[in-house]
């Protein structure tokens, strides 16, 4: 009874609430992935992002840190003004500036630079999505001295690929998800391309495909994988060959592929000593030749006619023997050094296990052959009825790149994906266009001895693919052209230049001092470094003589409040991705799916609140008051008045070619090539803020051999002609430094270098233990240590957003469970890690799923405490770790009188995975905090409270908006 | 103290799929994003850049290993109300804040006469419902209530947002009351069970566990001996080191 009578009456519930008073496409920057987005803007705020069901790279899912784009947003760590240093460097003491003064000051520095030697600017972007301009800015400017991120990331993952199969994993392409029935993922970090690798694994298994995740720990993908190989680090590539020596020696691989579309019928010189030992034997036009078997001759390898023999030693008519590259790769990989038992040994892995790897692969490609009913032409203009499919596929990323033997191992990885023929079938893994381009594609580096002077543009870009010993950037003497030796003898193939380097170098005036240092969202003063504490030093450090600094001046750019904003003398504030024009475009690292190529914009979405602006537009704004000659009109006036928007429509990289295919030409009917269009901008935001081209079915597969998509490809300026890309198994530019380092050429590596070189470029892909570890004594350092890197979480970006950092707000030292017992460490235990250079300390968390010999942390959780406008004592600094302190830029003293870099020594890609490190309790009377700390830095005067509570989206609650908005509208 | 209804007309709710959840916290941050603007506005943030941030979240994702060794998995489970038939968090309720719909079984908090008790939450076994500190009332998952019902909305996107949202396609969301609905299928074919049934609270969201591996030990292949080729069998059977060459005799050809 008297529950009837306080029986309430029902809730009134608003069911169809408005959603936004106005929907904005544009596209996602919480992470590198470049997925599109809808913004929902409800009374001049920001109400919900969501991804764009229309657009290529998402279809309409979004992720976690695209789901918190809002609290990026509106952030308390964002830059609100420019900065200039008046206090010591690394202090924060700075006093808020104009722009013009701001620009005026860099204009100052950077002309002083360009009219005396140019190369004097070093200008490093992080993790920029607008290359294609910055890199051409470099080239204009005059300085070689440029480079994005990749070489600390995963240029090894980019260089093996583009020098073997003209692609490589990511974004140039990725596994025929729909049909696969095999899939092995080796080492990938689960920020990277994350929605198209979720929603592929999904397909992978709901269509009963097997799906192998090689990975020394077990997380996300890992923890979904039919099966997990729990290897150990840097042993991927024994893996891979030991899977080859199986697959040859039970004759388990598509010769008929490899005959058709790879070089190993390819005639290699064998003549010992000389100096054309190893390279292809040629005809007189410089053709590579075959014997074919069909006339007992030496026939030009690219004829379609030819039957060419893949063993046997021949006799060409100049007198020289000649073998096939086949022969050669088959004798090297059937040796017992690469068979499973040598492999276990390496790797960690049984054996047995390997076999049927092995055994699991072969049927996959063989047993499941796919035939498609689909008429395509081949190059040579034959026309088949299907398309054969080995449905095996593969996917590669950090954890491969991530070694110094990363080149070689991603090499040995697309050895195996051709061996089986499966690249670019049905079932395989499938280029993205504007891939495949010629392997290695075509573009060399640009700065030699003459091409660099005052004042004057570079004829071409700085990064690009040595070819050989005379594509290098380096004096008569050998010694480096560019500040981070990148393309020098230290790093022949460093195709995205060697950004770990720079600050060093720039320190040691090594190969020469710098006057300005020149960086954009690059956090070099915190995560980004190797040797952080020593980092910090060298930004800070003062030439005695002179009581300047060493790297006189550094320019920064962010939008937040970062660790490296505190060492910089003047500090250009940028914009949140929502408030700017990007473009991301085919010049630069491209969005497209095997489907067809696409690009796409960023449009302001909310107008900034705060005296910002898009780094870009600074950048132009520099350029022209500097004269720049692409960056003014003949009468010296600004060319790009409207700036990067600006120069996103207008700038023609070549005639007709610009930043943007879509919707080119005066009447916006062109893709691919045509005129600047006007309104091209508006087409792209009436589409979504996307533009995609589509390739019809019978160009969908085979495409380095596909007559129509070759000629497609042509027309669309992807590539100069339609010959047939011939993937480089064996790769003879390779065999050009080699035969270098044996003293054959003009141009000759020091003598330092000279077995190092004849060493790593083989012209076959090899194995060797990861330097750092083969320089130290195992028993001293017995484990290896890695980062992980979380899906809800980006590098560094995102501990100062409040939704995120309750996810991933401390990270401890996972141990493995039975590690762990042995060294009577505990769960919840404070532990060191010690490597040869430093140690940090941190909690342990003890689990199954990690390889024995090795540890591992969430990647850039750890914070110095004051940046990012956190609270001192939040967890970021206090109980998390950085695992960069542990990892020196240099491998540990062998004694040869060099100190030679953690790289790659093919690629000079960053080594952070070859870390050695011993794990130890830490005493029960240390402090109870992570180490080491730092002093906190100083917060900006500028930067808002940080707030008691937040209460985000109460302005769109029922009852907020009853009583301030509009009577209630619903 | 409140009363369920005997019956509801349909019964709305979640199938999560185990099997390809890989953990990401894509819908825990999509559901917080849109909800902290939605029906239970504002999901706020304490200490949000402090020592000690604690928010609101009608959906959080955890991830553990189960077993050892060789036979250890790691499991990622989100977790958000379940909106259980018998749910014991409305029973409870003093004031009849904590409701089931009688049309589509949805459970919510009217938060207007919440008190604040937290009763519901002492009652809840799957730790699903949430306390807002600040506004001193108990929140909790709606299945985006003002979401799938929403005329404003593309009809194909009248789901939750955790729905929507999610990169593996891992969530889906009906009626679990209609036997012939994608999700009562799925659950069928899959085997999707409810979480603690010994309860008996009848929780009308079902997950789906993981698909049998095809790991080691399955039908698969174990040597490439017995990985027969049709058509290349014969010439690939070379056990002698030395013989790799008998096998391209053929004549290839480009």
């Amino acid at each position: 009874m008297i529950r009837e009578f306080f029986k309430p009456a029902p809730e009134q519930i608003e069911t169809s609430p408005t959603v936004s008073d106005e929907v904005k496409t544009t596209t996602c920057y919480m992470c590198a992935c470049r997925c599109g987005i809808k913004v929902h803007m409800l009374d001049g705020q920001i109400r919900y992002i969501e991804g764009n069901p229309d657009h290529p790279v998402n279809k309409g899912v979004l992720c976690a840190k695209g789901s918190a784009g809002i609290m990026n947003h509106y952030s308390p760590a964002k830059l609100t003004k420019p900065l200039k240093r008046i206090g010591e460097r690394g202090k924060a003491e700075f006093q808020e500036i104009e722009w013009d003064e701001a620009l005026g000051i860099a204009t100052g520095w950077l002309d002083a630079v360009r009219r005396s030697d140019p190369r004097k600017l070093a200008f490093f972007t992080g993790r920029d999505q607008s290359q294609a301009l910055t890199g051409w800015w470099a080239s204009q400017f005059g300085t070689p001295n440029y480079a994005a991120h990749g070489g600390f990331c995963s240029v090894n993952m980019a260089a093996a690929g583009l020098y073997t199969i003209g692609g490589s994993f990511w974004e140039f392409g990725e596994p025929d998800w729909d049909r696969t029935r095999y899939f092995m993922m080796f080492g990938v970090a689960e920020d990277h391309d994350s929605n198209p690798i979720k929603a592929g694994l999904t397909k992978v298994k709901r269509s009963g495909a097997k799906f192998v995740s090689v990975n020394p720990i077990r997380t996300g993908y890992s923890a979904v994988a039919d099966e997990w190989i729990g290897i150990r680090p840097g042993t991927d590539g024994m893996l891979v060959l030991a899977l080859v020596h199986e697959l040859l020696r039970a004759g388990k691989v598509d010769l008929d592929y490899i005959v058709r579309y790879t070089n190993l019928p390819w005639l290699v010189i064998r003549d010992e000593g000389a100096a054309g030992d190893g390279l292809f034997a040629r005809g007189a036009d410089g053709e590579p030749l075959c014997w074919d078997g069909a006339t007992g001759q030496a026939a030009d390898a690219r004829l379609a006619g030819v039957s060419p023999a893949l063993k046997g030693e021949f006799s060409l008519a100049d007198g020289s023997r000649a073998v096939p590259a086949f022969q050669i790769m088959a004798q090297r990989y059937l040796d017992e050094a690469y068979s499973p038992e040598a492999a276990a040994r390496e790797t960690g892995i049984a054996a047995s296990t390997i076999r049927r790897l092995a055994a699991e692969l072969a049927e996959a490609a063989f047993e499941r052959e796919i035939v498609l009913e689909q008429r395509w032409t081949d190059w040579a203009g034959r026309t088949h009825d299907t398309m054969i499919g080995r449905p095996v596929s593969m996917h590669a990323m950090r954890g491969i790149s991530a070694h110094s033997n990363g080149f070689h191992t991603c090499r040995a990885i697309h050895m195996l994906q051709v061996l089986l023929g499966s690249i670019d079938c049905p079932g395989g893994f499938l280029y993205k266009p504007p891939f495949p381009k010629a392997a290695p594609p075509g573009l060399r580096p640009v700065g030699r001895p003459g091409e660099i002077n005052p004042a004057t543009p570079m004829a071409g870009p700085p990064l690009g693919f040595p070819q050989g010993p005379e594509d290098l950037l380096i004096e008569a003497d050998g010694a480096p052209r560019r500040i981070d030796k990148a393309f020098s003898w230290d790093a022949p193939i460093a195709a995205h230049g060697m950004m770990h380097m720079v600050i060093r170098n720039a320190w040691a005036h090594d190969p020469y001092p710098i006057d300005v240092l020149f960086m954009y969202m690059a956090n070099m003063a915190w995560n980004s470094s190797m040797n952080t504490a020593g980092t910090l030093k060298m930004l800070t450090d003062r030439d005695e003589a002179t009581g300047e600094y060493r790297i006189p001046k550094i320019i920064y750019s962010d939008a937040f409040f970062s660790e490296m904003v505190a060492y910089a003398d003047l500090v250009l504030p940028d914009t949140t991705y929502l408030e700017r024009w990007d473009c991301i475009s085919l010049l630069d690292r491209p969005i497209c799916s095997p489907e067809g190529p696409a690009d796409s914009i960023r449009q302001p979405v909310v107008a900034p609140d705060r005296d910002v602006r898009p780094f870009q537009d600074a950048l132009i704004d520099i350029g022209a008051r500097l004269g720049l000659p692409g960056l003014v009109k003949e009468d010296g006036s600004p060319r790009y008045p409207g700036g990067y928007a600006d120069y996103i429509v207008n700038h023609e990289r070549a005639p007709g070619i610009g930043m943007l295919a879509g919707w080119r030409g005066e009447t916006g009917d062109s893709h691919g090539t045509g005129g600047a269009n006007p309104d091209q901008l508006q087409r792209y935001i009436d589409n979504g803020c996307f533009w995609q081209g589509e390739i019809p079915p019978d160009q969908r597969y085979f495409r380095h051999a596909n007559r129509g998509y070759l000629e497609y490809a042509v027309s669309m300026g992807f590539v100069g002609h339609a010959d047939q890309i011939v993937l480089q198994i064996y790769s003879e530019p390779l065999q050009r430094f080699r035969l270098a380092a044996q003293g054959h050429g003009d141009v000759q590596p020091p003598d330092a270098a000279r077995n190092r070189i004849e060493t790593y470029f083989d012209p076959l892909p090899i194995w060797y233990a990861p330097f750092e570890g083969a320089a130290l004594e195992e028993a001293e350092y017995p484990l290896h240590a890695l980062t992980q890197r979380p899906m809800a979480m980006y590098h560094s970006w995102h501990s100062q957003n409040a939704w995120l950092r309750q996810i991933h707000g401390s990270n401890p030292i996972y141990v493995n469970r039975g590690t762990a017992a042995a060294l009577d460490i505990e769960d919840g235990d404070w532990v060191w890690l010690t490597s040869h250079h430093g140690r940090i300390k941190g909690r342990a968390k003890l689990m199954e799923g990690v390889n024995g010999a090795t540890v591992w942390t969430w990647n850039a959780i750890g914070k110095r405490a004051g940046a990012w406008n956190l609270a001192p004592d939040a967890p970021e600094a206090k109980t998390s770790v950085l695992l960069n302190h542990t990892i020196s830029d240099l491998l540990p003293e062998k004694g040869d009188g060099m100190r030679w870099s953690n790289s790659d020594p093919v690629t000079g890609q960053a080594a952070w995975y070859d870390l050695r490190v011993r794990l130890e309790k830490a005493a029960g009377d240390e402090a109870q905090e992570s180490g080491p700390q730092f002093d906190a830095i100083r917060p900006l005067d500028a930067l808002p409270a940080r707030p008691a509570i937040l209460r985000y989206g109460l302005r769109f609650s029922r009852a907020w908006r009853r009583t301030h908005v509009d009577g209630g509208r619903t | 103290m409140t009363d369920l209804p005997t019956r509801t007309g349909r019964k709305l709710g979640l199938v999560i799929d185990l099997d390809i959840c890989v953990g990401c916290h894509a819908c825990a941050v999509n559901c917080k994003e849109w909800n902290t603007g939605g029906h239970s506005a504002p999901l706020p943030d304490t200490d949000p850049f402090g020592a000690h941030a604690a928010g609101v979240w009608f959906n959080r994702v955890h991830s553990f290993e189960v077993g050892d060794g060789a036979e250890s998995r790691t499991v990622h489970f989100p977790r958000s109300c379940l909106h259980c038939e018998n749910a014991a968090c409305v029973e409870v309720c003093p004031t009849g804040a904590s409701y089931k719909r009688a049309e589509d079984g949805i459970v919510l908090v009217n938060e207007d006469i919440c008190i604040g008790c937290k009763l519901c939450s002492w009652a809840c076994p799957y730790g699903a419902r949430e306390y807002d500190e600040d506004a001193g009332v108990m929140k909790k998952c709606t299945l985006c209530i003002d979401r799938i019902y929403n005329e404003n909305i593309p009809e194909a996107q009248r789901v939750p947002a955790c729905v929507s949202t999610c990169p593996a396609n891992a969530r889906h969301f009906g009626d679990l009351g209609d036997p012939e609905s994608d999700v009562s299928r799925m659950v069928e074919e899959r085997g999707g069970y409810d979480l603690i049934p010994e309860l008996r609270y009848a929780p009308v969201n079902k997950y789906l566990p993981p698909r049998p591996r095809r790991g080691p030990g399955g039908d698969g292949p174990r040597t490439l001996a017995a990985a027969q080729t049709p058509g290349r069998a014969a010439e690939a059977e070379t056990e002698e080191p030395d013989g790799f060459l008998g096998w391209i005799d053929r004549l290839l050809s480009r």
